[in-house]
């Protein structure tokens, strides 16, 4: 195949890639855009393998062929629980595949560019490299947090911003050396730079991610698909393909406005997210006490029955207790009874942006009836009951009324306007955030413990013998 | 403070604008109540239910208008016989009226209020906003009305709604056209619908379609791009060429269809005619035109405003009251929000006339002897309601503050972009630069792409765009071609197992994802 025609191929390839994007954004083009995405990834494929040159067959299908299946078994067999330590997991591919690249072109041996172009093409190197071992890292950290492999609470060194400061001086002093080396024509110093500036910026990846709390991952999650996607344009830039630079960019900046559009759902700035969990806030909060009341079962079950209208507050608990078919269930019960029944969902709720929403729908939830914080936050005073299940800043009231909190001035769910609240949580510990939630002490609020799963099944077993 | 409740004059009219239920409510938030003798008949309210619920029962309509701070009514004031004097007359001097005031249309009616120096809320000028739904009496009566319509319809259609196959012969289901997808239109629609008709709607808002299906209906289309939305939720006038391609329409509909529901009004304006004459002849015998916009002159030329008229072997419905057909209810459900409104003006104890609350002032038509509207213009695009939906949001929360940058510091950044992109372009090489135009404009086109997309799409969006970032293969894929144990080709073969790992794995996951999303 002819260079030309394999251009022409790449622009096919990257109109695809747009046409998937904008697909994404509306429900009902969904499945077409994931579609127009693998026909890109095809197009773009068979065009680099058909092109001129190319002669590595074999080594092709070795790779690609075992890694297809591999990925397919992964992607199959998660359960959609887990859906977001797939997708870190995923990134640090890319990250990784990424640095190797980078390796690859520094130690090509085709490379004949002289004075300003071969230096634009050892930095073009030696930034994909380095964010590249960023995302490989940030994201295996932030696989193992979602995965419970380590704790969620962000880890706070001293002088953490200075140390950052002081790496980042590090790797650009480190970056001049390495053009410097290149232009010499010191092959093993330069190679040593790079393993140098990898390990570095590696370290750096596991710091910013160890400092980032739970309840800020998604962010965490996003950002790291923008790094994923600027190590693909940097990749480009160095093998000066357009395909991988507009996809590359495509993805970075796509992803960098879906961290930004959740960090507005969070009223936090983006640099502090990035610069340190929710751990950083100043001033101490106010000290909740009060005694919480209990409900069991059976009167949770008449609580359901009495009330006209339902909110439903789903959160990372019923996603780890797989609850959602269940309360599915009952949903179709209440509405079979008349009774209004509506899903309300926090912008960051669970651990992935819209997580709430793939589960519902996974369990046959009607997204007529799953209402964004926005919509439903006005209707809470003309709730009669409210049943928050597994989750918990999201629900905080502190966010409104105190300002020392450390949530103070993010938008959350006005679960306490209801008639009555009902809380379905393992125990009173708090949430990722790490804060104390005066909703459990409320009047009108009731804590119904226990694994979210069995309590919904109990109420469902009672509410159909009833 | 009282409350003062008298019989509504209108001929015809039914409801009251209290019912012992929501004169409960007024007396537990501290008013007392007097109610005309009377009052109430017609909504099978009978004088003692009032009187059980606290409220003072009077024959005398002079002294019920001149002793009470509030009057609550259904319709706007007029010439009562029974007392030889003009409702408007009576009020309390800086009294205050609530009710169906329609000032466009009665502006004679204003001024002898304003001779008064009465307060005067119009419920009929509510502003349709979120927060006023609870106050929107327009709309609750909207929904009996298109409720009624299909009843009254099919009182005079001499042929079942819905279609059967019995041993006798097989009968086909009535087909019926709504035209006009607001509260009452979409009312129609349902209640057609649980009857068994076919049902088509036509509205020249676009985004009344999605309403009109989700009711169940089809909705009709012109191939025809004007969008028909005006402030307020309510229609505007269409252009010459629109108004002919809708015509078209109508009379093909007009001899398919059986029965015609027409509910376009225009506001402050004639009913505009839909339905002509011809089309009334080219339906099939027996078919009913139903005519809710009879009020205001009729959609259709044959309507006689008031009754029922029969062309051709073609009713045609004119009747004006219909919410009024249906009393006991329509009257609960309009004195509720009479009841919610009075609340929202602070109730028995703080009530005054709040200048600044926009549910007020949006219906305040006359005050101090000035009339004071219309109110000066506060845009807010509502969409349409449907009645059995919650009516959608369209007010966004103030947004999250996000400090600005000063002007001094965005005008530093621009300073060095521009300083940045002058230094490359004199020494980038052409070919560098040929690749960065590629990368910012690509960069421009992820941002424009991303920002509507629907938060329930996130994690999928996220899965997509992180299985398309595996593209990073075709670089591995361009150093492969080396001998096979070359460290180059080694790296190389890595970075393409890996992110082929990464592509599968995303798309699949993705659409995983999407199967599950449904309606």
């Amino acid at each position: 195949m002819p260079n030309t025609l394999a251009t022409v191929a790449y622009t096919v390839a990257a109109a695809l890639f747009i046409l998937s994007l904008s697909g994404l954004g509306n429900p009902e083009t969904a499945r077409r855009g994931n579609f127009y995405g693998i026909a890109g990834m095809l197009i773009a494929l068979i065009a680099t393998a058909a092109s001129k040159g190319f002669t590595g067959y074999g080594m092709l299908a070795l790779a690609l062929i075992p890694a297809a299946l591999i990925g397919w078994v992964l992607a199959s067999r998660v359960k959609m629980t887990e859906m977001p330590q797939l997708v870190a997991l995923l990134h640090s591919f890319v990250g990784a595949a990424a640095v190797l690249v980078g390796f690859a072109t520094l130690l090509d041996p085709e490379n004949h560019l002289v004075g300003t172009e071969a230096m634009i093409h050892s930095v073009e190197i030696y930034i994909g490299v380095c964010i590249g071992a960023i995302t490989f890292t940030g994201s295996v950290i932030a696989f193992a947090k979602l995965h419970g492999l380590i704790g969620g609470k962000p880890l706070i060194l001293p002088a953490r911003h200075l140390a950052n400061v002081v790496v980042l001086v590090v790797t650009v002093w480190i970056g001049f050396e390495f053009v410097g080396a290149v232009e010499a024509g010191e092959v093993a110093r330069s190679m040593w730079l790079l393993g140098a500036a990898t390990g570095i910026t590696s370290l750096l990846g596991i710091h910013m991610v160890m400092a980032i709390g739970g309840a800020d991952m998604p962010v965490v999650v996003s950002m790291l698909n923008s790094y994923s996607g600027w190590a693909a344009a940097a990749a480009g830039f160095m093998l000066s393909n357009d395909l991988l630079i507009i996809t590359g960019a495509l993805v970075g900046s796509s992803g960098a406005i879906l961290s930004y559009i959740m960090c507005k759902g969070m009223n936090r700035s983006f640099v502090s997210v990035i610069l340190g969990g929710f751990g950083a806030a100043e001033g101490t909060a106010v000290v909740v006490e009060g005694e919480h009341q209990e409900i069991d079962v059976n009167q949770t079950v008449s609580l359901i029955k009495n009330a006209k209208s339902i909110v439903i507050v789903p959160g990372y608990g019923m996603a780890v207790a797989q609850a959602q078919h269940t309360l599915s269930e009952i949903t179709k019960d209440l509405e079979a009874a008349g009774t209004t029944v509506r899903f309300a969902i926090h912008p960051i709720a669970g651990r992935l942006p819209g997580h709430m929403n793939v589960l519902l729908a996974e369990a046959n939830v009607s997204y007529d009836i799953v209402l964004e914080m926005d919509e439903i936050n006005k209707d809470f005073p003309e709730t009669d009951l409210v049943l928050v299940i597994g989750a918990n800043d999201i629900v905080n009231p502190s966010a409104i009324d105190d300002p020392a909190s450390s949530i103070a001035g993010m938008p959350v769910l006005e679960v306490w306007n209801a008639k009555d609240v009902i809380v379905m949580k393992r125990s009173m510990a708090s949430g990722y955030a790490g804060i104390a939630n005066p909703l459990f002490f409320k009047p009108n609020t009731q804590m119904l413990f226990g694994d979210a799963k069995k309590n919904v099944d109990a109420i469902l077993t009672a509410f159909r013998s009833h | 403070m009282r409350i003062g409740i008298p019989k509504e004059i209108h001929p015809g009219e039914r409801r009251v604008a209290g019912t012992p239920r929501t004169v409960k409510d007024l007396i537990h938030m501290g008013f007392t109540v007097i109610v005309e003798e009377g009052a109430g008949n017609a909504a099978e309210h009978y004088d003692e239910m009032y009187a059980e619920a606290g409220a003072t029962i009077t024959k005398d309509v002079k002294s019920l208008w001149a002793e009470s701070d509030i009057i609550l009514k259904v319709h706007s004031p007029q010439f009562n016989k029974a007392v030889d004097a003009h409702e408007a007359d009576l009020i309390k001097q800086g009294g205050c009226l609530i009710g169906f005031i329609w000032p466009a249309q009665n502006q004679e009616i204003l001024d002898k209020l304003n001779a008064r120096g009465a307060s005067v809320l119009a419920m009929d000028c509510v502003p349709r906003i979120t927060r006023a739904q609870k106050v929107d009496a327009l709309s609750a009566m909207a929904n009996a009305a298109g409720y009624r319509a299909v009843i009254e319809a099919v009182n005079v259609y001499p042929r079942f709604l819905t279609g059967q196959s019995t041993a006798a012969g097989a009968i086909k289901p009535a087909k019926v056209l709504v035209i006009g997808a607001g509260v009452a239109g979409l009312a129609a629609i349902g209640t057609a619908k649980s009857l068994g008709a076919i049902v088509r709607a036509f509205d020249t808002r676009l985004e009344a379609g999605d309403q009109v299906r989700s009711m169940g209906a089809e909705f009709l289309e012109l191939d025809f791009a004007e969008e028909g939305a005006g402030s307020g939720g309510y229609a505007k006038v269409m252009s010459k060429e629109f108004l002919e391609a809708e015509m078209k329409l109508f009379a093909q509909q007009a001899m398919d269809v059986d029965i015609i529901i027409t509910t376009a009004l225009i506001p402050g304006k004639p009913a505009p005619l839909l339905i002509t004459a011809g089309m009334v002849e080219s339906m099939r015998e027996g078919g009913v035109i139903i005519d809710m916009a009879a009020q205001q002159g009729g959609n259709c030329a044959l309507t006689k405003p008031g009754h029922l008229v029969t062309h051709k072997g073609v009713r045609i419905v004119g009747y004006t009251d219909l919410p009024s057909r249906m009393a006991i209810q329509t009257s609960w459900l309009y004195a509720s929000t009479l009841v919610n409104m009075v609340d929202e003006m602070g109730g028995a104890e703080n009530f005054a006339i709040d200048m600044d609350n926009e549910i007020v002032r949006g219906a305040l038509v006359c005050h101090q002897g000035k009339t004071t509207w219309p109110p000066p213009q506060v845009a807010h695009p509502v969409v349409a309601t449907s009645p059995d939906q919650p009516r959608a949001e369209t007010q966004k929360p103030i947004a999250a503050e996000v400090k600005k940058p000063s002007n001094t510091v965005r005008y530093v950044v621009l300073l060095i972009a521009a300083l940045a992109l002058f230094g490359l372009g004199v020494s980038a090489p052409e070919s560098f630069l040929s690749h960065f135009t590629v990368f910012v404009l690509a960069c421009f086109v992820g941002w424009q792409v991303v920002w509507n997309v629907a938060p329930a799409l996130h994690t999928p969006l996220m899965s997509v765009t992180n299985a398309i970032s595996g593209i990073i293969l075709i670089g591995g894929m361009m150093h492969l071609s080396g001998a096979p144990t070359h460290t180059i080709t080694i790296l190389s073969e890595i970075a393409v197992f890996i992110a082929a790992i990464n592509i599968s794995g995303g798309f699949l996951v993705t659409r995983r994802m999407l199967s599950m999303f449904h309606r």
